[in-house]
């Protein structure tokens, strides 16, 4: 026998909501902890060479012989074909702007007062398509464009430390 | 295949709120008590129990589905949890379907909740390890500026406006004026949202979806089951998911194709061959504005970049023709990230069999398509509904 139906509008929803203030002034129990979790993260073959040559002012990448791509950042084996690469290839330390944004605020929502500028920057002599994420820099916010051509502006050689940030940035071409 | 029917047959939620002064336990059991009250089931007439949930991270507590597993009625049954980031509450019911499908279980509770709140002092706090350890995080990144990255390349891709991407927010928070649970639901116009703060071009706060609170409860029957247990079954037609590679600046990042193959294996099942036309309602994934054309596009129910001139000539309205979001979608009922994912299915759940309210949408719908999406614009979850 088919049992009755009770739709939607039969309930009353519970959940209760919490006022900011309820909450921040503390007028209901809370009870607060922080825990803090340390790593140390092993970079492997080819990440490894990709920073040795951040630190001497080039820009590496792999090569898969049955793509032929020649994939930023470097990797030891293709996620396409699932081949191993086979080749290191220099690539360019200039690129296209595939896209970007402006952002005015930090992670916990605090306003920036100089608007940081992620990209994707499409990457010379990597095959088509192939990006990195970077900052852009060195220019009016204003003026930034997708298909903008760039180029990297590196860390003096003696302060580079094997890091995607021993490029400060990328600035127009 | 050699697979057996499932059915949706009862649906529950929780208000969906900033900061719930429940906790995540207390949460689950009264969404899922919901569920089960709306069929007249106990929890001694489950199988087994899916929950989904999204990171640890949220709430402090390591391997929280074991935590949560009291409050979803898990307790003693065969329990799973199952995590693709925002992709989750679409994934948890494609979980619960192969429980049964398979023939293994004839009743699953699948219960998704969130307490973002906890997260101090701002939930985003716990999507900054996504990033690349090596060739990302030292760059400083924050969880908003690859949705910047991915909305700018895909407006510049179709000439997309604000204007057009803004019509989303006002639409869908519109919508959620009618949802009883609603967070953000209220009448907004096009100016006010390109009025609001930009917090990451082109991202305006008015097109980004709220953290929330919240859980949602369905409970999956066999066929026989569910005939036993309700005059309105809705059955879970078609199921599709699927993940892309991590390198996301080498995918093009205007097109989600990982929505695209997940769309069309639930597809193929459901024996959708004309999505735009087969589908009578949508709820694709709306965390941001432009995240609900550009998951339209995903899952086929038009071209590439003809999403918005859908939204403007008001075929996704909820009294179009294709109402895309009628329950006010992540925008305005909230982002209690798994729970919100379930929320579709929930809403879809009602639609179908007419108990919608004031939300419900005109004629009577037949197939309805959810989605879900995550991670760093890789996860494609998909199920398609039938009455
Ligand atoms: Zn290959």
């Amino acid at each position: 026998m088919a049992k009755r139906v009770r739709s939607m509008q039969d309930f009353d929803f519970r959940g209760t909501a919490l006022s900011a203030d309820e909450f921040s002034k503390g007028k209901v129990i809370t009870t607060t902890g922080e825990p803090h979790a340390e790593y140390a993260w092993d970079c492997g073959p080819a990440i490894s060479r990709y920073l040795e040559e951040l630190r001497n002012g080039r820009l590496i990448a792999r090569w898969c012989k049955r793509c032929n791509r020649t994939m930023l950042p470097p990797r030891m084996f293709c996620e396409l074909c699932w081949c191993p690469t086979t080749e290191w290839r220099f690539v360019r330390d200039t690129g296209i702007v595939n896209t970007f944004s402006l952002c005015n605020i930090t992670w916990d929502m605090k306003p920036l007062k100089t608007p940081q500028i992620p990209a994707v920057i499409e990457i010379d002599g990597a095959s088509a398509g192939m990006g990195i994420m970077h900052l852009i820099g060195g220019c009016d916010p204003r003026k930034v464009r997708i298909g903008m051509k760039v180029k990297a502006v590196w860390k003096p050689a003696a302060e580079r430390e094997g890091a995607i940030t021993d490029i400060l940035h990328f600035t127009p071409a | 295949m050699g697979m057996r029917r499932v059915a949706v047959i009862g649906a529950g939620m929780t208000r969906f709120v900033r900061r719930a002064k429940e906790t995540p336990k207390e949460l689950s059991f009264e969404a899922t008590r919901m569920a089960l009250d709306s069929c007249e089931m106990t929890r001694d007439d489950i199988d087994c129990v899916v929950h989904g949930t999204a990171p640890d991270a949220f709430d402090g507590v390591h391997m929280k589905a074991e935590y949560l597993c009291d409050g979803s009625g898990g307790v003693g049954k065969p329990y799973t949890r199952n995590y693709v980031g925002g992709g989750t509450g679409v994934f948890a019911p494609i979980q619960g379907w192969y429980h049964i499908a398979s023939g293994m279980f004839d009743t699953c509770l699948v219960v998704c909740e969130e307490k973002m709140s906890s997260c101090q002092p701002h939930p985003q706090g716990a999507f900054l390890t996504i990033f690349d350890h090596t060739t990302e995080r030292a760059l400083g990144p924050n969880l908003l500026w690859i949705f910047a990255l991915e909305m700018n390349r895909y407006m510049q891709t179709h000439g997309i406006t604000l204007e057009e991407i803004a019509a989303v927010s006002v639409q869908n928070k519109g919508n959620a004026l009618d949802h009883p649970c609603a967070q953000l639901g209220k009448k907004t116009t096009v100016k006010e949202v390109l009025e609001s703060e930009v917090l990451a071009w082109p991202v305006h706060r008015e097109m980004v979806s709220p953290t929330s609170d919240g859980a949602v409860a369905l409970v999956l029957a066999s066929e026989e089951v569910a005939r036993r247990a309700t005059p309105k079954p809705v059955w879970i037609d078609g199921v599709g998911w699927t993940l892309d590679t991590a390198y996301w600046c080498t995918r093009d990042l205007y097109y989600p194709r990982y929505v695209e193959t997940a769309a069309r294996m639930a597809y193929d099942m459901a024996g959708i061959t004309e999505p735009d036309r087969q589908i009578d309602i949508a709820e694709p994934y709306d965390p941001f504005a432009y995240k609900m054309l550009h998951h339209m596009e995903g899952l086929m129910l038009c071209g590439k970049g003809q999403a918005p001139k859908l939204v403007a000539d008001g075929v996704t309205a909820r009294h179009g023709r294709l109402p895309c979001c009628p329950s006010g979608g992540l925008l305005g009922v909230g982002n209690p990230i798994a729970a919100a994912g379930l929320m579709k299915i929930a809403e879809l759940f009602w639609q179908l069999r007419g108990e919608a309210g004031k939300r419900q949408v005109p004629g009577t719908p037949r197939k309805g398509v959810a989605q879900a999406w995550g991670d760093l614009m890789q996860v494609g979850t998909v199920v398609v509904m039938g009455a």
